[in-house]
């Protein structure tokens, strides 16, 4: 990724949402949890705050493409959920772009919530530890945000 | 032409000092991961290694490490904030910022070569209560509360020798700064306690069909419709009903943002202009840090031509709590 990209706005039309409903769900589980699990490996995530999700039901929905991954973190690792008996402690919802945007440290999740573009329910508190966690890593390589002109 | 303030910007991880120091900031505020800041929230702030390291990354490039113990000792816990004082000395911050008078003496009498600053939370707003505080403690700085207008910020710089800082951006609130108890009212912890104003714990969301309803333990304090701009939830920011109408009773969610009055900030003589937002993630420091920097350069040579540059206010408005920017206090015609 070159200094210059920016991920901009944007929504993926309507009928993809009810396409992708029909789709199965586990890819995009297997995805996330396999990155997720990639993090822990490198020791990217601190130790204390992964205490703190044991056991937790997390769902992460991508509106505009009509997916949805439910996961959870025991014994030291994240499992994909593909039937989950419960309510989430603890959901995402928003477009494509947005989480695109959260990725590249290009937009700060309070700003997208204050937006509307992200909707966080469930255990606040659980919302909290994921943000400043996930904030708090030094990925090995950062996309550079680009420059203001001066 | 004195020289520029210092841009002081705020960092609640390691990613977000980086962000800050890469992006112009003079200095950087951080907390330790516990009640002794009042930005005590969960995964949020610094361990004695990220805090070395910090340190370490800012020294590197000539800016300096400022830290925020700006709580209030709790009854029988007053040695945990005492701890916090010697262990920021250890570490080797450049300043540390306390609000508690106690704290302030017992920093001054234990490490007299500490440089010490007054927090905002400390609450001095007038010279005669910062001249007190340098007089008693040696303070050699005061962040002043949000509630002067430029005309009295001015006044207060010429009655004192103690550098003044002042807010430049960031999220507003009642700014009843150090003596606000309204999170206490609705869930028993406040900023000035534990640390935190409405912890996360006692906040849901609630998606209602064409609504988000917002809970502070268990009080209904907003609701937003599916395209309305959402705040922190805070109780100063709710819509309540008073005599029959429903509205921001308290105070509207507003964000600060000096810019355009940035050339009188620097005739009067501010030292240091300050960032709020310690919660926020890596992108807004980077975002505010970089255009608050671009606005300063500009000034280096003089303000004849400043203008405000319309790139700089779409970056700032974007990431600002609230759908209006204000110039809070500072601009107010009536006294």
């Amino acid at each position: 990724m070159n200094g210059q990209f920016t991920i901009p706005k944007f929504k993926l039309p309507d009928f993809i949402a009810s396409l992708g409903q029909k789709l199965p769900q586990w890819p995009h589980a297997l995805a996330l949890v396999a990155g997720l699990n990639a993090a822990h490996k490198m020791k990217l995530l601190p130790e204390a705050e992964l205490d703190l999700l044991e056991g937790k039901l997390f769902r992460v929905r991508i509106n505009d493409t009509g997916g949805e991954a439910s996961y959870t973190y025991r014994d030291g690792m994240f499992r994909p959920v593909f039937r989950p008996d419960r309510e989430p402690d603890l959901a995402f919802a928003a477009n494509l772009s947005a989480y695109l945007q959260l990725l590249a440290r290009q937009e700060d999740p309070d700003t997208l919530f204050f937006n509307r573009e992200l909707e966080i329910t469930g255990d606040t508190e659980l919302g909290l530890i994921v943000k400043n966690m996930l904030d708090a890593v030094e990925w090995p390589s950062l996309p550079k945000l680009p420059q203001l002109s001066r | 032409m004195s020289s520029l303030p210092d841009l002081i910007c705020p960092a609640g991880s390691l990613p977000a000092l980086k962000a800050a120091v890469d992006n112009g900031a003079d200095a950087v505020y951080l907390g330790f991961k516990n009640d002794t800041n009042a930005r005590n929230f969960a995964g949020l702030n610094f361990d004695q290694k990220t805090m070395a390291d910090g340190i370490r990354y800012a020294h590197a490039k000539g800016r300096e490490i400022l830290l925020a113990i700006n709580t209030f000792p709790q009854a029988g816990r007053v040695g945990d904030w005492h701890k916090a004082v010697d262990a920021a000395v250890d570490q080797g911050v450049d300043a540390i910022i306390l609000a508690d008078v106690g704290l302030l003496d017992y920093a001054r009498n234990r490490h007299p070569q500490q440089r010490l600053h007054l927090s905002v939370q400390g609450s001095a707003t007038s010279y005669e209560a910062i001249n007190f505080c340098q007089r008693e403690f040696g303070i050699r700085r005061a962040v002043l509360p949000r509630v002067l207008t430029l005309a009295q910020v001015e006044h207060v710089i010429k009655n004192t020798t103690v550098e003044i800082e002042v807010f430049g951006f960031g999220s507003l609130c009642v700014m009843n700064e150090g003596r606000c108890w309204l999170s206490s009212y609705a869930c028993g912890e406040s900023p000035n306690t534990v640390g935190a104003c409405s912890p996360a714990k006692y906040v849901k969301w609630d998606k209602k069909p064409g609504a988000m309803e917002t809970r502070l333990n268990g009080i209904l304090i907003d609701r937003f419709g599916d395209n309305e701009p959402a705040g922190y939830p805070t109780l100063c920011k709710g819509r309540f009903e008073v005599e029959g109408e429903t509205y921001y009773a308290l105070e509207e969610p507003t964000s600060l943002n000096v810019i355009s009055i940035l050339p009188e900030i620097l005739k009067i003589g501010v030292r240091a202009i300050k960032v709020e937002g310690r919660q926020r993630s890596p992108a807004y420091v980077t975002q505010v840090t970089r255009t608050l920097r671009a606005a300063l350069d500009s000034l280096a040579n003089g303000s004849e031509g400043f203008h405000v540059k319309p790139a700089w206010q779409a970056e700032l408005s974007k990431v600002s709590e609230g759908s209006q920017a204000t110039l809070g206090a500072y601009s107010r015609p009536w006294r």
